[in-house]
């Protein structure tokens, strides 16, 4: 696969070695383009005028709902609400249908390696509602642990959320096993991460198994700003609305109001038009490609720089195998701190992301105070594991490492 | 776009002197009885200092500090606690502008010959995402001090 040419940021900046795309992706010519021709040629506020303008502007949003709805097996589109990212969408479901549903003596169950935006929204719904805050953990290499999970489960048990790849590890869960187990031991809603897996995996809501999936548009090619919430028909029209305002109602009255259909009912404000056109840009390029062989692009990557890094005297992965993982390496390397370890590669034009990862209950379990992190997408290749390579043995020359 | 470092930078990033002391941190632990006892975190990476203080009239005449972090932060905090002990606060109060100016881009602060061994730390100034590591112990000091001040 070589496609950095499409990507006008890699393109003007051939010795840059992007390896942060599990925090942000970078975007495609046809991205920036789409956003460009939407100002220009159909800009207007959505679902607002009666004038031919609005009505084209109306018609690009709904056609790009319609279309990453298709791109992650979603068959009815109005289940997509499109959301400010993957955090937005997880604090839609934690206020509206948690605390319409959770109640004091009730239990919420997260894993060891969510991401903040998926561990912090529920443990305040659990402070607020007075429910348990059950945290699950995980095994040595970094997958949950099932049969910890299982011990956890019971009739209180509420909503179980966990990450389908987790953004410090490259961990891929196992859904199908998890929401059978969930199923049969309680009646808890599940809610699925799904910022690490939409932009790399073929991803299938309807066949999923869970009830609510996010995502972030800004991870897989598209516009910063733009996300998405899918969640199952009869629950999201139970549901309280998240904010209100514009666009969200139906009549409103001086003592009531009564609420839109879906989407538009979360869905408050003029809506993001312009990067939902951004985001069905980068679906459609994604499907260009096909996200079978963007997950054995990454694969085989993945392999390479586990194999190499592998060899290098006092460097430490995390997680589980290359076969068990998606594009994200997470290590350490002897004594050296990763913020470091990234300025030392950055030396190079490496990019990694150096710390936490937004995942501190995960760091303390591993006991390190962060770690660096490469992560891969469409545009990497062999160079860029070379790159990764020559900067972590230019770090253990500079902090005096005897030469591999 | 910023251009990535060059390794001439780099280099002078990670000068012996700085891994020495993130190596062999000097004054690292607790006091037994301190005066001012301060903790500061660096919350984007986690990087966390505490530090100790005990005074004598208006000199700081011990201090240790404590927890973990990167080469710049910790050997930023080793090499603030060998220079400011036995110094009057004034004197560290100009000492830390003096530092600080350094690391927000004033060169000609390095000829300042008040500050020694931190001059070490001048290549940090280039690096404005690590500019706080080396700020960090500093921030604490400052606090300390503030702290014992009516």
């Amino acid at each position: 696969m070589n496609v950095r040419g499409d990507f006008p940021l890699l393109a003007n900046n051939p010795g840059l070695h992007y390896l942060d795309s599990a925090a942000t992706s970078q975007k495609p010519k046809v991205v920036l383009d789409a956003l460009r021709n939407f100002y220009e040629t159909a800009n207007a506020n959505p679902h607002r005028g009666a004038y031919s303008l609005s009505v084209r502007a109306t018609e690009c949003y709904h056609q790009s709902r319609v279309r990453i709805a298709q791109f992650l097996g979603v068959g009815d589109s109005d289940c997509l609400i499109f959301t400010r990212g993957t955090t937005e969408g997880l604090n839609l479901v934690a206020s509206s249908w948690g605390m319409a549903n959770v109640s004091s003596g009730d239990e919420i169950v997260v894993t060891a390696m969510d991401h903040h935006s998926n561990f912090v929204p529920w443990q305040v719904l659990a402070m607020r509602r007075g429910a348990k805050f059950r945290v699950c953990e995980l095994t040595s290499d970094g997958k949950i642990d099932l049969d910890f999970l299982s011990g956890l489960l019971n009739e209180r048990t509420k909503i179980v959320t966990f990450s389908h790849v987790s953004n410090a590890l490259g961990t891929i869960n196992p859904v199908a096993e998890i929401a059978r187990l969930v199923r049969e031991k309680t009646d808890a809603i599940l809610v699925c991460d799904g910022a690490q897996s939409a932009p790399h995996l073929p991803v299938s809501f309807d066949s999923l198994g869970v009830d609510f999936y996010a995502f972030s548009g800004h991870k897989m090619l598209g516009p910063m700003g733009i996300g998405g919430l899918i969640g199952r028909r009869e629950m999201l029209e139970e549901m309280p609305p998240y904010q209100t305002g514009g666009d969200m109602i139906e009549f409103v009255h001086d003592d009531r109001t009564t609420w839109n259909v879906l989407p538009h009912k979360f869905e408050a404000g003029t809506p993001n038009a312009a990067n939902a056109v951004g985001l069905a840009a980068a679906v459609e390029y994604l499907d260009g490609i096909g996200m079978d062989r963007v997950l054995s692009h990454e694969r085989a990557l993945m392999s390479e720089a586990q194999k190499r890094l592998a060899a290098i005297e006092g460097l430490h992965i995390y997680g589980p195998p290359a076969s068990e993982r998606s594009g994200v390496l997470s290590f350490t390397l002897g004594d050296v701190h990763p913020h470091d370890l990234a300025t030392i590669l950055d030396g190079g034009g490496v990019c990694i992301r150096a710390g936490h990862h937004c995942a501190q209950p995960l760091m303390r379990r591993l006991d390190v105070p962060g770690t660096a992190r490469a992560s891969f997408y469409v545009y990497n290749d062999e160079s860029d594991i070379e790159a990764l390579v020559a900067g972590i043995l230019k770090a253990r020359e500079i902090f005096g490492y005897a030469p591999v | 776009m910023s251009q990535p470092r060059s390794a001439a930078e780099i280099g002078a990033l990670y000068q012996e002197l700085i891994l020495d002391h993130y190596r062999r941190p000097r004054n690292k632990g607790t006091l037994e009885k301190a005066d001012a006892s301060v903790e500061v975190k660096n919350p984007l990476c986690g990087d966390e200092i505490g530090l100790q203080v005990a005074f004598d009239g208006d000199c700081v005449c011990d201090l240790k500090f404590s927890g973990r972090g990167c080469s710049i932060s910790q050997a930023s905090a080793s090499m603030m606690t060998q220079l400011v002990k036995g110094k009057s606060t004034e004197e560290i109060d100009a000492i830390r502008k003096q530092f600080r100016d350094l690391m927000l881009g004033n060169a000609s602060a390095a000829d300042d010959p008040r500050l020694g061994p931190l001059r070490a730390l001048s290549g940090v100034a280039r690096f404005p995402a690590r500019v706080k590591c080396a700020l960090l112990a500093w921030n604490a000091l400052e606090s300390a001090l503030a702290e014992r001040s009516p």
